[in-house]
């Protein structure tokens, strides 16, 4: 029984991926496009080249890290839609220690990621705070607290940061974690050593959440609140440090952004759709930090590829936003795949 | 003889096991006919057969003599055949007759939901039945026992004409079970057939006029009832002697262990449920909490595990004070807790058999290390614990979820009496449970008041109380308002104690 069910966990995203790209294809089909050559154009644009493996992965990584975010709360039951507030933030936060401090890479560096991630995690202390004291629902919360970061973070840049300019300087060499040398090998593309930031952020999620007592207690909690408590669990402690571990993950992601792909930060006038991107990757990733590093990749292979889409086959990039929903449509869905599932496992016997 | 249900040699699998082997069952018009037996022995998928929800392999099912084949339960449905489920089935913020008309309202020519009609029809059922439900009344502002009697309301108004009872008292009180047996002989005067599914023996010598006995899948048999008793009974539905009255030595209680002088609990809405209250328990006895629920037991409970704040008074476990302590403070000076709701206090069910059993004590050597857990230590605790309470279980990897009501509750005993608390308390422990469990548990509480442990037993079962304690305190609106000995009392007198009524040293009883 359990194996089977671990066998349908890992089978239903595949199939929606693949009931996804179909559908996608008779999209194109309808439009008047050929498919064959949209997608050809989209393998293209993710892996034609150097180059673009190294984009592919540059637009990876901060999807696994606000995956990582949207899914570690969500162990504990909570819903955190304030990823991308966070991730805000932590871009903020890691350009401003990365332009103010004067310092030695080792030092400079690790702070400077460091500060994105306890930026991040203030964000999420917030609602976990006001949901674990006065019981007021963490997605209102966080969905405010993007608006804060987003407003807040553009009046620093323009005020603070700048002399009413729209984009800061570049950070100090010592705080940049892009590399030469991935850049040489992938034909000067953006590609940052972020991603290995990434993978062991993914990392350290699994290892507290299935291996560490904290990980216990934070499970427990999201399953059952009443058992945990009379179990000894502090558990307003536990939703606030689900809340702020989260908001970490996500504070990473802009500190990826910042610190690696752009090395400044410019005044926004939308959101950076990172942190909503990551409540897919989550969903897509059945909230398990492996699934979350594949979703990621998936993401950015989709998202990336879709730039090559409009010049080699005609299609507009829009479609491929259209596949993503699709194939989020169909997770979130997967209660009729299961079911195929078990109907055509019955008849094949 | 007129049979209103015939269900002739059913026999249902499932993979890898017969749930149902061969069973027959006979409704008479007019009788209440018990089906007896432990939980999993096939009662369920045996009533479910009836309803529709499962196909069986072979057998043949009849209505009033004609063969039918129930596919789903809209047939069963039209066939006059309705269910009253323990876990009810209402939308608690809607009316008592928006909750009955639900899936099949009435409405006028344009459309229109007409409900006033309804209501008049659900009233005059009421009536009839002698029901008292106010079909205006809200599901959520009416007792557990009202809403049971709107669920059979909602099989009447459906025009059934056999009902089908599970465990319908379960979640009742002694006096709701009264009124509930009256209920269901009003139900056959007026030519209804009742089939009820319980494992309770003396409701069933009460009430029943047949009763069929399933074991482990297997059709035992069909007794009448006025040929029985409980003993046989129960023999045949367990397939050995049970013994009712538990043995046990004389109590040789010793140190105070629990002492409360003057306590005051509050519950949500800042009501007074716990009334300056007086309770000691000392090691090597167990005090039984009588009372009917609602006179502040569960609030008591709460305040003593920490669950709930102290208003005022004093708790004391060994002679330390433990009122308004964290509940993991409290379970670390030596107090365990079999809960009342074993679903939503006792257990995480989406976690492992074996994650369950360190639920208070994870964080604890062996099983952490520097806050790293070690699944190794855990899981052959787990197996320990699992073997020495009889849990059944395919595994400790088992979900917690997939296992019967009894065999988590024999986990959480074993998790509980394994940690050897100075105080145990038990909430109903035995709810819900069949008779070899409820030996069990019984066996398993006095066995650890002879170790030297404090026992607080708390139950709304008179039996349970007169049988295992070694000493009754009555519990009334907020107070322990008489001690008494279990020896030197009765039902009759405990029930007029739990009702507020004094009694005299001469034995009578005065308002």
């Amino acid at each position: 029984m359990t194996s089977n069910s671990k066998h349908f966990g890992l089978l239903v995203p595949i199939i929606s991926v693949i009931i996804g790209l179909i559908a996608g294809a008779i999209i194109m089909l309808l439009s008047g496009h050929n498919p064959i050559e949209g997608y050809a154009a989209l393998w293209a644009g993710a892996f034609g080249d150097s180059y673009t493996i190294g984009e592919t992965i540059r637009r990876s990584t901060p999807l696994i890290l606000t995956g990582l975010a949207v899914a570690f709360a969500f162990k504990t039951g909570l819903f955190n839609i304030g990823a991308e507030g966070q991730v805000i933030v932590g871009w903020l936060a890691a350009v401003w220690i990365g332009l103010a401090i004067d310092a030695p890479m080792i030092i400079h560096l690790p702070v400077a990621i460091l500060a994105g991630a306890i930026a991040g995690g203030l964000w999420g202390f917030l609602p976990g705070l006001l949901k674990a004291k006065l019981g007021v629902h963490e997605v209102i919360i966080t969905i405010m607290m993007n608006y804060i970061a987003l407003h807040v973070t553009n009046a620093i840049i323009r005020n603070v940061l700048t002399d009413q300019g729209t984009t800061t300087e570049p950070i100090a060499g010592t705080a940049s974690l892009a590399s030469e040398w991935l850049q040489s090998i992938t034909f000067y593309s953006r590609i940052h050593y972020g991603i290995l930031i990434a993978l062991f952020a993914a990392f350290i999620m699994w290892f507290i959440i299935e291996r560490t007592s904290y990980g216990y207690e934070l499970k427990a909690v999201g399953f059952n609140r009443h058992a945990s408590n009379y179990a000894g669990m502090n558990v307003s402690k536990n939703i606030i440090l689900s809340m702020v571990i989260g908001g970490g993950f996500a504070g990473l992601a802009g500190a990826m952004e910042g610190l690696g792909t752009y090395g400044t930060i410019s005044v926004m006038s939308g959101f950076t759709n990172l942190g909503f991107d990551g409540i897919a990757v989550a969903l897509l990733g059945a909230n398990n930090a492996f699934g979350v590093i594949l979703a990621g990749l998936l993401f950015g292979v989709l998202k990336e590829g879709a730039g090559e889409m409009p010049t080699t086959a005609g299609v507009p990039t829009e479609l491929v936003d259209i596949i993503i929903a699709l194939i989020i449509f169909f997770v979130a869905s997967s209660y009729i795949i299961r079911w195929a599932l078990s109907r055509f496992k019955k008849e094949g016997k | 003889m007129e049979y209103a249900i015939e269900m002739l040699n059913i026999r249902k699998e499932f993979p890898g096991i017969v749930a149902n082997d061969n069973i027959t069952i006979q409704l008479q018009k007019g009788e209440i006919h018990a089906l007896l037996g432990e939980n999993g022995a096939g009662k369920s998928t045996l009533m479910n057969v009836l309803f529709g929800l499962y196909q069986p392999e072979k057998g043949e099912i009849r209505v009033n003599g004609k063969e039918v084949h129930i596919t789903n339960p809209n047939i069963a449905n039209d066939l006059g055949i309705g269910m009253v489920h323990q876990h009810f089935m209402l939308v608690e913020p809607f009316t008592v007759t928006q909750n009955i008309v639900l899936g099949s309202e009435p409405t006028n020519k344009l459309g229109k939901i007409d409900l006033a009609k309804a209501r008049n029809e659900i009233q005059a059922l009421s009536d009839r039945y002698g029901l008292q439900v106010n079909p205006d009344a809200k599901i959520s502002e009416i007792s557990v026992g009202m809403q049971q009697r709107v669920e059979i309301l909602k099989t009447l108004y459906r025009g059934a004409e056999v009902l089908i009872f599970d465990e319908p008292t379960a979640v009742l009180t002694p006096q709701e079970i009264k009124e509930l047996i009256e209920i269901m002989r009003s139900l056959i005067k007026e030519g209804k057939s009742i089939i009820l599914i319980t494992h309770k023996l003396k409701e069933i010598m009460e009430v029943c006029d047949r009763c069929t006995v399933i074991r482990k899948g297997k059709g035992i048999g069909t007794v009448n009832v006025s040929e029985t008793n409980t003993t046989d009974l129960a023999s045949l539905m367990v397939g050995r002697e049970v013994s009712f009255k538990t043995e046990k030595i004389v109590a040789q209680p010793t140190d105070t262990v629990l002492q409360i002088k003057d306590l005051y609990v509050r519950d949500a809405r800042k009501v007074d449920l716990v009334k300056g209250l007086d309770l000691e328990v000392r090691a090597g006895e167990i005090v039984g909490i009588a009372g009917v629920d609602g006179n502040g037991q569960s609030e008591l409970v709460e305040a003593i595990t920490g669950l709930s704040k102290a208003r005022a008074g004093s708790i004391k476990v060994n002679n330390k004070e433990i009122s308004n302590l964290s509940p993991r403070k409290i379970t670390e000076s030596g107090v365990g807790h079999i809960p009342q709701d074993r679903h939503k206090y006792g257990l995480v069910l989406d976690y492992t058999i074996g994650e369950n059993i360190v639920l208070q004590t994870y964080y604890q050597k062996p099983y952490s290390k520097a806050k790293v857990l070690s699944y190794k230590e855990i899981f052959d605790k787990a197996n320990k614990i699992i073997e020495e309470y009889d849990v059944r279980t395919p595994s400790v990897y088992t979900k917690a979820r997939a296992l019967s009501g009894g065999n988590q509750q024999k986990a959480i005993i074993g998790r509980e009496v394994d940690r050897s608390p100075n105080l145990l308390i038990a909430t109903q422990p035995t709810r819900g449970l069949d008779v070899g469990a409820i030996e069990f548990i019984h066996q398993k509480l006095i066995e650890e008041r002879d170790k030297g442990r404090a026992i607080l037993l708390v139950s709304f079962e008179l039996d349970e109380i007169i049988n295992v304690s070694d000493r009754i305190a009555v519990m009334f609106d907020g107070k322990v308002v008489a001690n008494v000995k279990p020896e030197e009392t009765n039902e009759q007198e405990l029930g007029l104690l739990m009702a507020g009524s004094q009694v005299n040293k001469a034995g009578e009883t005065s308002q």
